[in-house]
Order: structure tokens, then sequence, then C-alpha cells
């Protein structure tokens, strides 16, 4: 039926316009007057904000992205690089551990390095102590035996060398005796043993002894303990003067250039004092060292294997003792 | 002033060269007070002339230069030797000889 009313045919025709409108439709078309066309018009700009909002977003996601990958690339460099010193620290024979404990690590270092020397030198003091009491229960020869206590003596002359060492690094350390065990750590006398007391110990368990070598032994416990208490009031010495340093003065109304001149001039003293611990430790050590040397001096060479193996057994029931109490139950 | 320093060091049988603020060296002034030993010290930052001392005892080979003790006129050490020859009783045989102590 060919009805051919003119509004049909005008609406074909604005359909047909609409429709290529849309085909070409992505793009940015204003000024549209009619109704539909400011409606098709807000959709398009809703549209363009989005793509727009689309567009930003993924340009800095690709900027965060990039920021990412470098921080990873340079993470890895640094990790290279730790990696390479902790390899060559290590070689040097610096103990590292290898926990995650990192501020005990860095900042101990020399701590923990002695504490790793003290323990391979107990592994190897226990060594020789039983290639000595096997030596004594098979009657060795005093040749044989003389051989084995001199390698003895002087192994702990090695230890005393490491404290040396240790004592430069770290004086407070060998001071505190944490190094040591707790049991130990009772009779703590200037970082170590105290020499006299040990020569009490022994001189009872060394009998059968000759006049002359009970005399020896009792004016070595006397210079021992006579230079134990110069030292000690020594250290007194250093400890009141220490106090006296940083007590002196006020902090108040900082800024005057006279207190902070005051100030610094207390800290370089006091660190000064500080400075003169190391030696202390040194001439503690040393003591030890002489008398140990002098006792053996004294003894025949039977005499100072059993009095070597009195001593570990003495310091070794002392660590024991400390084991136990500290694996002791509590509520 | 090595002549001055030998000069102080016989005019007493003990004789110890020290610094008002070493700690070290007044653990060696009680050890001698303890042996009965009466020493002169001379306290080298309180001398005047402490500086060329000090100078002149580096020189004889002190090290380091306080406590530097002598018996007899002779130089005998510093701390640690002091102290070693205690242990073995060398010490008190030199104070002896030296009259600074009868026993």
């Amino acid at each position: 039926m060919a009805d051919a009313s003119p509004r049909t045919d005008i609406s074909t025709d604005d359909t047909d316009d609409k429709n290529q409108r849309f085909e070409r439709g992505k793009a940015i078309t204003v000024g549209a007057s009619d109704s539909s066309d400011r409606s098709k018009d807000k959709t398009d700009q809703k549209t363009l904000r989005r793509l727009a909002q689309n567009r930003e977003a993924a340009r800095k996601s690709r900027l965060r992205k990039k920021a990412y990958v470098q921080q990873l690339e340079s993470s890895r460099l640094k990790l290279t690089q730790l990696e390479q010193e902790l390899q060559r620290a290590r070689q040097q024979g610096i103990f590292i551990s290898s926990s995650g404990d990192q501020a005990h690590a860095i900042g101990g270092n020399g701590a923990m390095a002695f504490d790793a020397e003290y323990a391979r030198w107990l592994e190897d003091q226990n060594k020789k102590i039983n290639e000595l009491r096997s030596a004594v229960t098979a009657h060795a020869s005093d040749t044989e035996l003389r051989i084995i206590v001199d390698g003895v003596t002087a192994h702990y002359d090695e230890i005393f060398r490491l404290k040396g060492n240790a004592a430069k690094n770290d004086v407070f350390h060998l001071l505190s005796g944490m190094w040591k065990t707790p049991a130990e750590r009772c009779f703590l006398w200037l970082g170590g043993f105290r020499p006299s007391e040990l020569l009490k110990l022994l001189v009872n368990q060394l009998e059968p002894l000759t006049e002359q070598q009970v005399v020896s032994i009792r004016n070595l416990q006397q210079s021992s303990q006579q230079a134990e208490d110069a030292l000690s009031q020594g250290m007194e010495a250093l400890q009141q003067s220490l106090a006296e340093t940083l007590s002196n003065g006020s902090l108040g109304n900082s800024g005057s250039s006279g207190n902070v001149a005051n100030y610094m001039g207390q800290m370089a003293m006091a660190m000064g004092k500080l400075g003169t611990l190391e030696g202390f430790i040194r001439q503690a050590d040393n003591l030890r060292q002489q008398t140990l040397q002098q006792m053996h001096r004294t003894l025949t060479t039977r005499q100072s294997a059993r009095a070597i193996l009195a001593i570990h057994d003495y310091f070794f029931r002392l660590r024991a003792l400390s084991a136990l109490w500290l694996a002791r139950p509590r509520e | 002033m090595a002549d001055r320093v030998r000069e102080l060091a016989s005019k007493k049988a003990a004789v110890i060269f020290t610094k008002s603020s070493c700690c070290m060296c007044h653990s060696i002034k009680s050890l001698f007070y303890e042996l009965g030993a009466s020493p002169a010290i001379h306290e080298l930052d309180k001398d005047s002339s402490g500086r060329e001392m000090e100078w002149a005892l580096r020189g004889l080979g002190c090290n380091p230069t306080v406590p530097a003790v002598f018996i007899g006129g002779r130089y005998v050490g510093s701390a640690k030797d002091v102290i070693s020859l205690h242990v073995d009783g060398t010490l008190k045989q030199m104070l002896i000889d030296a009259r600074a102590i009868w026993f």
C-alpha cells in the first residue's frame, strides 16, 4: 500500500541522519540543538570524561610500575653488594650471625667475634685436657707429660692474647663477664678469675708438696693477693675520678658558649678516663698469666699435670652448674 | 733533664714518677705502701719542669712514661714490669737490697 505520507518520509530521513551520526558516533560532536541531541551529547560527554579518566589512570599506573621496578633494581644491587661484603668479612674470620638478629650482629661485632673465639678456644682446651688426662691415667713418662703440659700452658697464653685483642675493641664486654657462664660471673674480678683464689683451691689438691713448695705457693698466693688489691684500688680511684668529672657543672642555660665548652671539656676528660680501662684489664690478665707461670715453675711435671686437670675440672663444674641453673624449672 | 730525673731517682731507695690523673699509678703506689715501702712520689703534672721530665723518661725507654719505678736508683719498669717482678718475688728482694724495706 503506497500510502506515502510526508510525515513518514520526514521521520525516515531523520532516523537515517541519526544513524549516520551514531555510526560516526565516537567522534566529538557538538552543537545539535534538539533535546534528543543534547541527551546524546550528555552521554558522549560522560563517555569522554570516562575515557579521559581511564587514560589518566593508566598513565599513573605505568608511572607507579616504573618507580617500583626501579626500586627493585636498586635493592637487588644493594643486596649483591652486601652479600659480597659479608663474604669478605667471613673470610677475614669475623664472626657474623646468620640469624635475622641484625642489630646485634652489626653493633656488637667485636663482642660476638670474641665469644666465638673463646668458644673455639674452650673446645681446643677440652681436647688437650683429655689428652693430658689419658697420659696421666696411663702413667706416661715425665718427658711425655712435659710435652703435653707445655702444650696446655702455651694454649693458656693464647686466651690471654685473644683477650688482649678483644680489650682494644670492647673492654666493657670483657669487664661484664658476659662471655662467661653465669656461675663463673659470681667470681668475676677485672674481667676474669682471681688468681689468689685459684691458688687457694689448688693447694689442697696438689699434695704431697715439699716444705719449700708450700712456702712458695703461700708466698705466691700472698703476692697475687697484694697485686689484686693494688689493681682494685686503682679501679676504685678511676671510678671516683670519672664520677667527679661528670658531676661538675650544670647543664642549664645551654647556648652559653662557656657552658658548651665546659660540657665538651668534661666529656673529653671522661673519655680519656674510660680509655684507661683497657690498661687495667691488661694488667689483670698479665697477673693471671704470671701467677700461673710462677706456679708451674714451683711444681714438678706430674704436679703441674694434676694442677692443670684440677683447674679445668673446677671450671668445668662451674659451667655445668650454670647450665643447670639456666635450665631450672620456673613457676 | 735526664740528669734531674736520675738525681731524683737516686735520692730515695724507692722512687716513682706519676701523674695525679693516672689511676694505674695509684695502683702501683698502693702496692708499694702495702709492701711497707715509702717511695718518693714525683707527680709530673704538678711539677714545673714536668713535661721535660716526661720527655727524659721517654728517652730512658719508659713506655708508658708513668708510672716509672726506680729502686736503688735503677729504672725497674712500668706497671706491667713491677707486677711481674712482684709475682716471682724479685720485687721484694730488690726493695730489701735497696733497704726500702727490711723483710
